[in-house]
């Protein structure tokens, strides 16, 4: 079988088979999940049975169906996240890049002081203004990241708008935002497009990082993070229930991560883009 | 020589500034202030007034910001909103502990990871590097916390041979301490190890092409003798630089540590900060750990014009 003109190699397939088997359980999430996902049906850490089939949770939900509900929280507001991180970062990556020196100066000099603080530490300070509702929880981690995405996307502009065809638009005295959109985005799209998955691994799992430290998704939404939080008292007695959660956030991981790297090996990076952001 | 390493320096410096008006300007600038935070939706526009005066919020945000700056340079951080507590006193003895366990897994992780990166390197392709690919690969594809209750579930409560909770007291010996913090201290290292290992493996690999190693195998030489006299002094540098970064990240990564394994360090009191939205505390454990990040960063990069000639003239 062949995916986009190309022919996956076997871990691409593992890859390809775990983030489709999490996006369908995120969409299909009522059809799958057995229970809702804030229903007491079961004892405190009721062991595994044909009907809940990884047992219960910290206050008897069933744990089967909050992960099914938590793929869709916890995969959504990671998704929605990268997406607007794209569009903060790319638009004033370009921006930098054909905007002339002092934009460049001013919008570089600011991220680059954004960078010397850690995402972690920038996060909680902006979180313990606002208290987390999902709607800060992402503007605040998109706009962090963007500024990754704005150190790649303005090294990859940078090499395209030397180039004639880009002086010629210029010379044809188009406007800034044609230059942008319609002569350096689309060639800098490639290597944006891996970026596009490793930005959503790695704000995946600082979502995640965050609902495991309580301040991330709150509850009775289930998300892995969170769940993993709820149930972490039951390692003490040997019970597996916080270890599925986390499990499914280290698969999603690996799978996003083995698909990229089928994407990179399709398209190598044109020289500029390094893969250390 | 000096004259670059100076000018790192006074950038080191002037970051820490911009960082610290950064950290200001976070908590001052957005909409509300610690006064609705603390106060809630049902506060009157009269008690918000009247705590803000108390707070002094109704001053000027640049007047305030440069007495917070010259207090913290003094040592005074102020005091905690929820309990009024000297926020000095509280977060010297978790920075130590925060410290004694970064400093624990940079202990076993530079040493770790530098060796295996090597083995690796040498050993190209054969099982070696393969095993310390995947395993690298996963370290860094897991959250933390999932190596943390892996550890626990095995080494805590199948086998018993530590403490799945990392409390401290100051009456401990060192073993002790050793002992109870060695969970999450491999937990960081696992974390951090990841990227060292695959840095010093392909510094390593990128030296062993050049055409000068050929030459030494050519002539005849001991492959040992190739790997450690001619090839990893020219490797050193970037390993070092490499280490010094990670050392940076080992003083952020802690925050989730602490949380899981309940250690009392600055990560643990900030989280907690942050649930209680005590901004005070937030803006100081912030301002630690920016500054720990920053000055880790410039000595990373004073230890890299160190060891790299090619750096040492300014451009």
């Amino acid at each position: 079988m062949r995916i986009l003109g190309h022919k996956p190699s076997l871990s691409a397939w593992i890859g390809i088979l775990i983030v489709g088997a999490f996006i369908a359980a995120a969409i299909f999430a009522p059809f799958i999940a057995p229970f809702t996902e804030s229903e007491k049906v079961a004892k405190t850490w009721s062991p595994p049975t044909s009907e809940f089939l990884l047992g219960a949770d910290n206050i008897g939900r069933d744990l089967f169906s909050r992960m099914v509900y938590g793929a869709r929280t916890t995969i959504g507001v990671a998704l929605a996240t990268t997406i607007l991180s794209f569009i903060i970062g790319l638009s004033l990556g370009l921006w930098a890049a054909v905007g002339g020196k002092l934009v460049d100066q001013v919008l570089s000099r600011f991220v680059d002081v954004m960078l010397s603080i850690p995402l972690l530490v920038f996060a909680l300070i902006i979180l313990s203004m606002f208290g987390s509702s999902i709607p800060t929880l992402i503007i605040t981690i998109a706009i962090l990241d963007s500024t990754r995405v704005f150190r790649l996307s303005r090294a990859v502009a940078m090499n395209l708008v030397v180039l004639e065809y880009v002086e010629a638009a210029r010379l044809r005295g188009e406007g800034l935002w044609w230059i942008m959109r319609r002569e350096v985005l689309p060639n800098a799209m490639p290597p944006m497009i891996s970026e596009f998955g490793l930005r959503f691994c790695f704000n995946f799992l600082f979502v995640a990082g965050l609902s495991f430290l309580g301040l991330g998704i709150q509850p009775p939404l289930a998300d892995w993070g969170g769940m993993v939080r709820d149930n972490g008292k039951a390692i003490s007695f040997g019970l597996l229930a916080p270890l599925w959660p986390a499990m499914a956030i280290a698969a999603m991981t690996v799978g996003v991560n083995l698909v990229v790297d089928w994407i990179l090996s399709i398209n190598a990076r044109p020289s500029g883009a390094s893969a250390e952001m | 020589m000096l004259k670059v390493i100076a000018a790192r320096v006074v950038l080191g410096l002037l970051t820490l500034l911009a960082v610290s008006a950064l950290i200001f300007a976070a908590t001052e600038i957005l909409p509300g202030d610690v006064a609705s935070a603390v106060l809630g939706q049902g506060a009157t526009p009269e008690t918000l007034a009247t705590f803000r005066a108390e707070l002094g919020l109704d001053r000027p945000a640049y007047i305030r910001y440069f007495e917070w700056l010259f207090s913290a340079l003094q040592g005074d951080l102020g005091v905690a909103l929820t309990n009024k507590r000297d926020i000095l006193t509280s977060i010297a003895p978790r920075f130590e502990n925060t410290m004694f366990l970064a400093g624990y897994a940079a202990l076993i992780a530079v040493p770790l990871s530098v060796g295996l990166g090597i083995l690796a390197a040498i050993n190209e392709g054969k099982w070696i590097d393969r095993v310390a690919n995947v395993l690298s690969l996963a370290a860094i594809s897991f959250p933390e916390f999932f190596i943390a209750y892996v550890l626990i579930l095995v080494f805590a409560v199948k086998l018993g041979w530590f403490p799945s909770l990392s409390t401290v007291f100051d009456d401990m010996t060192l073993s002790q301490r050793f002992h109870v913090t060695a969970l999450p201290a491999v937990t960081l290292t696992m974390l951090v190890a990841a990227h060292m290992l695959r840095m010093t493996r392909s510094s390593v690999l990128s030296i062993m092409s050049q055409p000068y190693i050929e030459m030494a195998f050519l002539k005849g030489l001991k492959r040992s003798r190739v790997v450690f006299v001619h090839a990893l002094p020219n490797a050193a540098a970037p390993i070092i630089t490499v280490i010094a970064l990670n050392l940076a990240y080992l003083i952020v990564g802690v925050v989730v540590i602490e949380v899981v394994f309940v250690y009392p360090g600055v990560g643990q009191f900030m989280v907690d900060g942050v649930t209680k939205r005590d901004l005070p505390v937030v803006q100081a454990c912030g301002l630690v750990f920016a500054a720990a990040f920053v000055i880790l960063n410039t000595f990373a990069d004073v230890m890299s014009i160190l060891v790299n000639p090619r750096l040492r003239k300014p451009r």
